[in-house]
C-alpha cells in the first residue's frame, strides 16, 4: 500500500508531506498513491507506544480479548504496546511470548510486545528464563499487580536482566502498608469507612527499589507512579545518576480520591485502581513531572473488567480503568489546550519516552523510518462515550460524557491504514 | 427528604421533626393496640445483605406497627450467595412494587448505589464501616429523653471508632443537633481525619469522659486483636473499659449507652451495663418509635 499524507501538520507546527511505501517512510512513490490524506488538518506524529496494557490473554478473555484490546490500542492512536504478564496463566513462558506476538501479527493492528513474569507465576520468588523469555520476543520483566515483596529476589533479578539489556519494571507498593486499602488514605477515606492505602506504601517501596537499582547499577523502571512524595524519591535518585525511569497513567492525573465522596461517583468502584487515585496536590505534582522530565513516559495502565465485576462494591471489585482510547484526547485536552503542557513534550511523553525505557531507538517521521503513523484531529469536540470503545470494558468510564479533543483519527502501522475515522 | 442514607443533606429543623414524631409514635407503643394505619397499603423490603438480626426486627416491628406490608430480603439464605450482583437483586426486588427498602450492606456507599438504580425510598440500616443513620437518632432520642435538649451535651464515644459506622453516624449527627462528641480510642483504631466542628478525638479515656454528660462504649470486634490493632484484650481492658470507676470521671447525671452487642466485661462492665446509668435497655426500645417515625417521614411526607 502507497500512502501520501500531503501537509502533515506536525507537533513542532512545521510541515511537510510524508510518503509511505511497503511499511517505511520514502523521499517518492514512484506512481500514483493508493490513499492520498489530506495532513494539514491534522496533528501528525509517530504512532504512540504504550508501555503498560493490560490485554488479558491468555485466560481472562471475558474482560478483554487480543483483537478487543489492540483495536482499542490503535482508536487511541497507539501503533505498539506492552503488555502486561499478570494473566492466568502468566506470562513467564517462551511460548506464550510467541504465541502472542504470532496472534497479533495475524490480526494486524498495533505491534504486540510481550513483558514477561520477573519470577515464575509471578509468584516474586525464582526468576523466570529472562534469557529465553527475551529471545521469544519480551521486551520487559515484571510481577506487575504483584509487589516483589521479597527485596534479595529483586535485587538478584535487577542484575540478571540488566546482564541481558532488559528492563525490569515494579508495582511499587509495600503489600503491608498498603493492607487491605481500596482508595487512598485521605479524611475522605476516613469519613467514607473505607480502608485506605497511604502514600507512605508507595514512597516506601520506591525508597527501597531505588536503594536496590543504586546497588546493583541496573536499569529500573516504576510504573504507575501515582504520588508527589514518589515522584520526589525518583527526582532525587535521577539527580544522582541513577538509572531510573518512571511512568505515570492518565488517571492519575486527571482523577482524585474525593471524587469518591461526589455525587455522581459515591464509593463508585470505577474510581478503584491500583495504585490509588491520591490528592489534587499529587495530581498537581505528577504535572510538574511531565513538565520537568522526572516522568520519562506516559503508560496507560489500561484495565479492562467486566461491568458486573466493576459493579461490585468498592471492597469487592477489582482495581483498573478502561482508557486506552481517550489517553491523548484526554491529556491534550486537559493539559496541551489549557497551556499546562507543550503539545511536542506530551508526543514526547508517548512516543519517544516509551521507546526510551524499552531500549528502543526514537520514533521517528523521517525518510527510512517505519511507516508507525497516527494523525490526530485537535480540532473537533466529541464527547466520551464509553458506549463506543473498542475496548470489552463498555460501561461508565469515570471521563463519560467529557468534550475532548485530540482524538485519534488515523493510526497507520507497518506501512498499513489499522484504523481509519476520518 | 426522599431518602436517608447519612445526614449530609439534612437539616437540623427536619431532624426534630424527626425526633418530635418519634416522641408521639413512643406513646402509640405504649397504647394497648400498639398500631396505627399511617403506612396501610405501603410495601417495605429489608434487604439485609449483612447479618443484623437486632436491626432488622426492630425495622421490621416499626414498619408493622404503622401497617406496612413487609418483606424481607436477606443475602445469606438467598441469591446474592450465588453471585448475584446489588443491582440485580434490587432490581428483582423492585419489580414486586416496594415502596421503600432498608438497606444493609457490608461495603461503604452500598444504599447510595441502591437509590442510583431504585425509584424507592431508601433507608440506610448500615453500609460498612461508614453511616447508621437510624441508630444515631435513636442515640439522640435517648439523650433527648434524659436531657430535654442536646445543646451543649458532651457524648463521649469509646472503643473501636475506626471500624464503627456507629462512631461515624453519631460524629456527624450529634453535633448538628448541638452535642459535642469526644471519639476515644487507642490510637490505632482513631482516624484523627474524622476530627470537625463539635467533633474531637482522644487516646485519653480520662480525657474523653471527664465532664461527660453520656459515655458510649463501642463493641470490641475480637478479630481487632489479631489483625494487630490492638496488643492484647488485657491491655484494652485496663485502658479503655467503661466501668464504676472511669464513670466517676463522668459528671453524676451522666448516661452509659452502648449499640450493642456488649462484650460484658470487656468494652464495657457488665455491672454497669445493668446499673441504673445505664440506658442500653432504652436504646434498644427507642429503636422502633425512631424508625417508625423516619418511614413515616419518608413514606407520607412532612419534611
Amino acid at each position: 500500500m502507497k500512502i501520501e499524507i500531503k501537509n502533515a501538520r506536525l507537533a513542532d507546527d512545521s510541515s511537510r508531506d510524508i510518503r509511505i511505501k511497503n511499511g517505511v517512510i520514502v523521499t517518492t512513490l514512484s506512481g500514483e498513491a493508493d490513499v492520498t490524506i489530506d495532513g494539514s488538518r491534522y496533528l501528525v506524529s509517530p504512532a504512540l507506544i504504550d508501555p503498560h496494557v493490560h490485554l488479558r490473554v491468555p485466560g481472562q478473555e471475558e474482560k478483554e480479548t487480543l483483537e478487543t484490546g489492540l483495536s482499542a490500542a490503535v482508536a487511541g492512536g497507539f501503533g505498539s504496546i506492552v503488555c502486561m504478564p499478570n494473566t492466568s496463566p502468566a506470562i513467564d513462558h517462551p511460548e506464550l511470548v510467541q504465541k502472542l506476538i504470532r496472534d497479533a501479527e495475524a490480526l494486524g493492528l498495533a505491534r504486540l510486545f510481550p513483558s514477561a513474569a520477573l519470577t515464575v507465576g509471578r509468584n516474586g520468588k525464582h526468576l523466570s528464563d529472562a534469557a529465553a523469555l527475551q529471545k521469544a520476543g519480551a521486551v520487559m520483566l515484571t510481577d506487575d499487580g504483584g509487589t516483589n515483596e521479597d527485596a534479595g529476589v529483586l535485587r538478584l533479578a535487577l542484575e540478571y536482566a540488566h546482564a541481558l539489556g532488559l528492563v525490569v519494571s515494579v508495582h511499587a507498593e509495600d503489600a503491608s502498608l498498603r493492607g487491605d486499602g481500596v482508595m487512598n488514605e485521605s479524611a475522605t477515606s476516613e469519613r467514607l469507612g473505607l480502608p485506605g492505602n497511604p502514600v507512605a506504601a508507595e514512597a516506601a517501596r520506591i525508597a527501597r527499589d531505588l536503594e536496590i537499582c543504586a546497588l546493583t547499577g541496573s536499569r529500573l523502571h516504576i510504573q504507575h507512579l501515582s504520588s508527589a512524595r514518589g515522584l520526589a524519591l525518583v527526582r532525587d535518585a535521577k539527580a544522582r545518576g541513577l538509572p531510573v525511569t518512571c511512568e505515570v497513567a492518565p488517571h492519575h492525573l486527571t482523577l482524585t480520591d474525593t471524587m469518591l465522596e461526589s455525587e455522581r461517583f459515591y464509593c463508585d468502584p470505577v474510581l478503584k485502581v491500583a495504585p490509588p487515585l491520591r490528592s489534587a496536590t499529587d495530581c498537581a505534582a505528577l504535572l510538574e513531572g511531565l513538565r520537568d522530565g522526572t516522568v520519562d513516559c506516559i503508560g496507560t495502565d489500561h484495565a479492562p473488567h467486566t461491568a458486573a465485576e466493576k459493579q461490585h462494591d468498592m471492597k469487592i471489585a477489582p482495581f483498573g480503568i478502561a482508557n486506552i482510547e481517550i489517553t491523548f484526547p484526554l491529556l491534550y485536552t486537559r493539559f496541551v489546550e489549557t497551556g499546562k503542557l507543550e503539545l511536542s513534550r506530551l508526543i514526547e511523553l508517548m512516543t519517544t519516552g516509551s521507546a526510551k525505557i524499552l531500549g528502543w531507538k526514537p520514533p521517528s517521521l523521517e525518510v527510512g523510518s517505519v511507516a508507525d503513523i497516527s494523525l490526530f484531529d485537535l480540532q473537533s469536540t466529541k464527547t466520551v462515550d464509553s458506549k463506543q470503545f473498542k475496548t470489552k470494558a463498555r460501561f461508565d468510564s469515570p471521563w463519560q460524557s467529557e468534550p475532548l479533543r485530540g482524538w485519534a483519527v488515523c493510526t497507520i502501522v507497518r506501512g498499513k491504514i489499522v484504523f481509519d475515522a476520518r | 427528604m426522599k431518602h436517608l442514607l447519612d445526614f449530609q443533606a439534612w437539616s437540623k429543623g427536619s431532624l426534630e421533626n424527626i425526633l418530635e414524631t418519634a416522641k408521639v409514635m413512643a406513646d402509640v407503643l405504649e397504647r394497648p393496640v400498639k398500631k396505627v394505619p399511617a403506612l396501610q397499603g405501603y410495601t417495605i423490603c429489608t434487604a439485609f445483605f449483612e447479618n443484623s438480626t437486632r436491626t432488622r426486627l426492630s425495622f421490621e416491628l416499626a414498619a408493622r406497627r404503622m401497617s406496612a406490608d413487609v418483606i424481607t430480603f436477606n443475602s445469606a439464605t438467598s441469591s446474592t450467595a450465588k453471585g448475584e450482583s446489588l443491582q440485580d437483586t434490587i432490581a428483582t426486588l423492585e419489580q414486586m412494587k416496594i415502596d421503600c427498602f432498608i438497606v444493609r450492606h457490608e461495603a461503604s456507599g452500598a444504599a447510595h448505589s441502591v437509590n442510583k438504580f431504585s425509584k424507592a425510598k431508601i433507608i440506610n440500616a448500615g453500609d460498612g464501616r461508614r453511616a447508621h443513620p437510624t441508630q444515631a437518632l435513636l442515640d439522640a432520642y435517648t439523650l433527648l429523653q434524659r436531657f430535654g435538649s442536646l445543646e451543649g451535651l458532651e457524648v463521649a464515644i469509646v472503643g473501636d471508632v475506626r471500624h464503627s459506622r456507629v462512631a461515624r453516624s453519631n460524629a456527624e449527627l450529634l453535633p448538628k443537633l448541638g452535642a459535642k462528641v469526644r471519639l476515644c480510642a487507642p490510637a490505632t483504631l482513631l482516624p484523627k481525619e474524622l476530627e470537625g466542628d463539635g467533633v474531637s478525638t482522644t487516646t485519653s479515656l480520662e480525657e474523653a469522659v471527664s465532664g461527660a454528660d453520656a459515655v458510649m462504649a463501642l463493641r470490641l470486634q475480637l478479630e481487632r486483636m489479631n489483625t494487630g490493632y490492638i496488643p492484647s484484650l488485657e491491655e484494652y481492658r485496663s485502658l479503655y473499659q467503661i466501668n464504676a470507676k472511669t464513670i466517676q470521671l463522668a459528671k453524676e447525671t451522666a448516661i452509659v449507652m452502648h449499640p450493642g452487642p456488649m462484650n460484658r466485661d470487656l468494652e464495657i462492665e457488665g455491672e454497669l451495663a445493668d446499673s441504673s446509668k445505664s440506658v442500653i435497655l432504652e436504646q434498644v426500645k427507642n429503636g422502633v418509635p425512631v424508625r417508625m417515625a423516619v418511614l413515616y417521614h419518608l413514606l407520607v411526607g412532612k419534611g
